[in-house]
């Protein structure tokens, strides 16, 4: 999740839409596209080609990956709308309009899914998204550089580690002989197998999120911090103001467009509860709070081979996605005026 | 300015927190080290925290004895080192080429490539087109469909766009073409950025496991993160003997630990270089 937050940050100052996300880099030349002195004629295709050709060719790998292993698979959506036989069209090989659809609709297991991504996702956005802020602004109160640097180069390395190994480490630490259950013995309590239970899927998952995202989740809020003016808080230290009304009134308002877009982002992919830990975590036992829409279509489609039903469910997941990303931008262009695009 | 007394009680307690909170990230991995180490009676017992009880590294001597894991521990290299060259060289040109404020289209090309972070085609649909283009069992399954990763573009094409333009002009005019330009000029200067995303790249194909368990049904095509996944999950049904089940946590904590060695040895000398790469990509606005 991190990755796609991170990149926000670059547009974050420039309200233009997605030719101005552009031209981040020229500020100083000004407007780029509505001018152009030099040249009156305008630039056709023929000659940008003619001229740029090189430059044109460096596209062509790239456009063709992206058409092929990014907008094919989009198109590939259609087999939501029609029958697919293993071994037939990738595109499906008959029309059965919204029959899929209806199928997950009228699924009961499709809603208990859909209600567990959505207390996951929301757990983890409400819990998660303020503590990057909390912590770097206690790293940024931290006088010796040095220890600085050390904290962050440890608090970032969860982000570093594979699914793979977060997951051992999390069954590691709550099995039956692990430290969890060490302290529950040493407080007196008798040893719970907390994997096994459905009640205790949820606070595993989250903190093990905590752990592995809130140290990377500070580095934006922390590049945000530096670009702050320091003849800011030199102005409010003379109007009297203390530190934590310089941290109110200086360091907040400087790194509030970092926070909008991060939150922006956070609420477009929600429902995309990180797929991978759960499979890796979820067993028979804990299935009635860990089983999300991710599993269970890969269950479906992969395990059972339902690719038509699996598409169509995916189809639907990822629309709320945009749907969500989409409105969270407008929303908060409307009142932040800080916005995405 | 003097503190008051309040602040430098704020300043010793956000200090013991931080060093608290530093304690808890690293705890996992003590543990792991710890549990790797120790002998089984103390795991089994439920004994073992940070430091190794009744030293013993037999378990090692167990988990290299496994042909399959050194096979697998190679197909992860092998992987790696593969999908990483294949990423940036796709990246950087795709990069260089969207940096550049002439190129005609320049919006439209940044717009699709964006698009593709909000919107993607779904596992089903991925799963069937890399099945039809005949991938399964090969290891393009693993190297190319996430060659380009949009975050890694949108850095780079940050950093080139910072570059300075009469450096590359004064190029043209000696002679040089764009790709004399790219090669000769940009690529030898942006070594900071290309370290970030060869680390990044690097890391995020060592770290992957699920294209493998998609598309690999061979157990000599795995690489080594399905290797121990596939351990943790073996494991994690209950077993008949006590013995069963203290060589599990004991190799289990083994395997992780050599999963993760080579990322750990690297990181201390790469993080100075994603630091600044990032900034680079994020400080902009």
């Amino acid at each position: 999740m991190s990755t796609t937050t991170n990149v926000a940050i670059v547009d974050a100052a420039t309200p233009a839409g997605g030719a101005g996300r552009a031209e981040t880099g020229s500020a100083a030349s000004g407007p780029s596209k509505p001018k152009r002195p030099p040249r009156p004629a305008k630039l056709t295709w023929r000659t940008a080609l003619k001229r740029d050709w090189r430059l044109y060719s460096l596209l062509v790998l790239p456009l063709v990956f992206l058409l092929v292993f990014r907008y094919l698979p989009m198109a590939g959506n259609i087999i939501a709308f029609r029958r697919y036989r293993p071994g037939g069209n990738i595109f499906g090989d008959e029309w059965v309009g919204f029959h899929y659809f209806e199928m997950f609709i009228n699924d009961p297991t499709f809603w208990r899914v859909f209600t567990n991504t959505i207390i996951l996702g929301a757990l983890c956005l409400v819990l998660i998204f303020p503590l990057p802020i909390i912590l770097a602004l206690m790293l940024n109160e931290l006088r010796s550089a040095k220890f600085k640097r050390i904290a962050q180069s440890i608090s970032y390395l969860p982000h570093f580690m594979s699914v793979v190994i977060v997951a051992g480490m999390v069954l590691q630490l709550v099995s039956t002989r692990g430290t969890v259950n060490q302290i529950v013995d040493a407080l007196g309590g008798t040893p719970i197998d907390f994997i096994q239970k459905p009640e205790w899927f949820r606070p595993i998952f989250v903190s093990s999120e905590v752990w592995q995202t809130v140290g990377w989740g500070t580095i934006l809020y922390l590049a945000a911090l530096t670009t702050i003016d320091p003849q800011l808080y030199e102005a409010a230290r003379i109007d009297g103001a203390g530190r934590w009304k310089q941290t109110w009134h200086v360091t907040l308002p400087g790194i509030a467009p970092t926070i909008v877009v991060l939150l922006i982002l956070n609420i477009g992919t929600f429902l995309s509860v990180s797929f991978e830990k759960v499979l890796l975590l979820y067993n028979p036992l804990n299935l009635s709070s860990a089983d999300i829409i991710a599993t269970y279509l890969y269950r479906v489609g992969i395990g059972s081979g339902s690719f038509s039903y699996a598409t169509a469910v995916g189809l639907f997941e990822a629309l709320i996605g945009l749907f969500l990303v989409l409105s969270a931008n407008l929303i908060s262009r409307r009142v932040t005026g800080a916005s995405l695009w | 300015m003097r503190d008051s007394r309040g602040y430098t009680v704020f300043r010793v307690v956000n200090a013991v927190l931080i060093l608290a909170i530093c304690f808890v990230t690293l705890y996992p991995f003590l543990n792991v080290v710890a549990v790797a180490f120790s002998s089984q009676g103390y795991i089994n017992a439920g004994q073992v925290s940070v430091i190794p009880l009744g030293f013993n590294v037999t378990t090692f001597g167990i988990v290299m004895g496994d042909p399959m894991f050194w096979r697998n521990y190679g197909n992860t290299i092998l992987y790696t080192t593969v999908a990483t060259a294949i990423s940036m060289v796709l990246t950087t040109i795709f990069a260089y080429a969207l940096s550049k404020k002439r190129l005609k289209g320049r919006a439209f090309f940044v717009g699709i490539a964006v698009f593709t972070m909000f919107f993607a085609g779904g596992i089903i649909p991925n799963y069937v087109l890399i099945n039809s283009l005949g991938w399964r069992n090969t290891i393009w399954a693993i190297v190319i469909p996430n060659a380009i990763s949009i975050f890694n573009l949108l850095v780079m094409k940050a950093f080139f766009e910072n570059f300075p333009e009469e450096l590359e002009e004064a190029a043209a005019i000696d002679g040089l073409t764009t790709y004399g330009i790219l090669w000769r000029i940009v690529l030898p200067l942006s070594k900071a950025v290309i370290a970030t995303m060869v680390l990044f790249y690097a890391v995020t194909f060592w770290n992957s496991w699920f294209s493998a368990v998609l598309y690999m049904s061979k157990p000599e095509l795995y690489p080594v993160t399905v290797y121990l996944r596939n351990l943790l999950l073996s494991s994690a049904q209950p077993q008949d003997s006590a013995e069963g089940l203290q060589i599990a946590a004991n190799v289990k904590a083994v395997t992780m630990l050599l999963t993760v060695l080579p990322i750990v040895c690297l990181y201390p000398f790469l993080q100075k270089y994603f630091v600044s790469g990032v900034m680079l990509g994020s400080v902009k606005a």
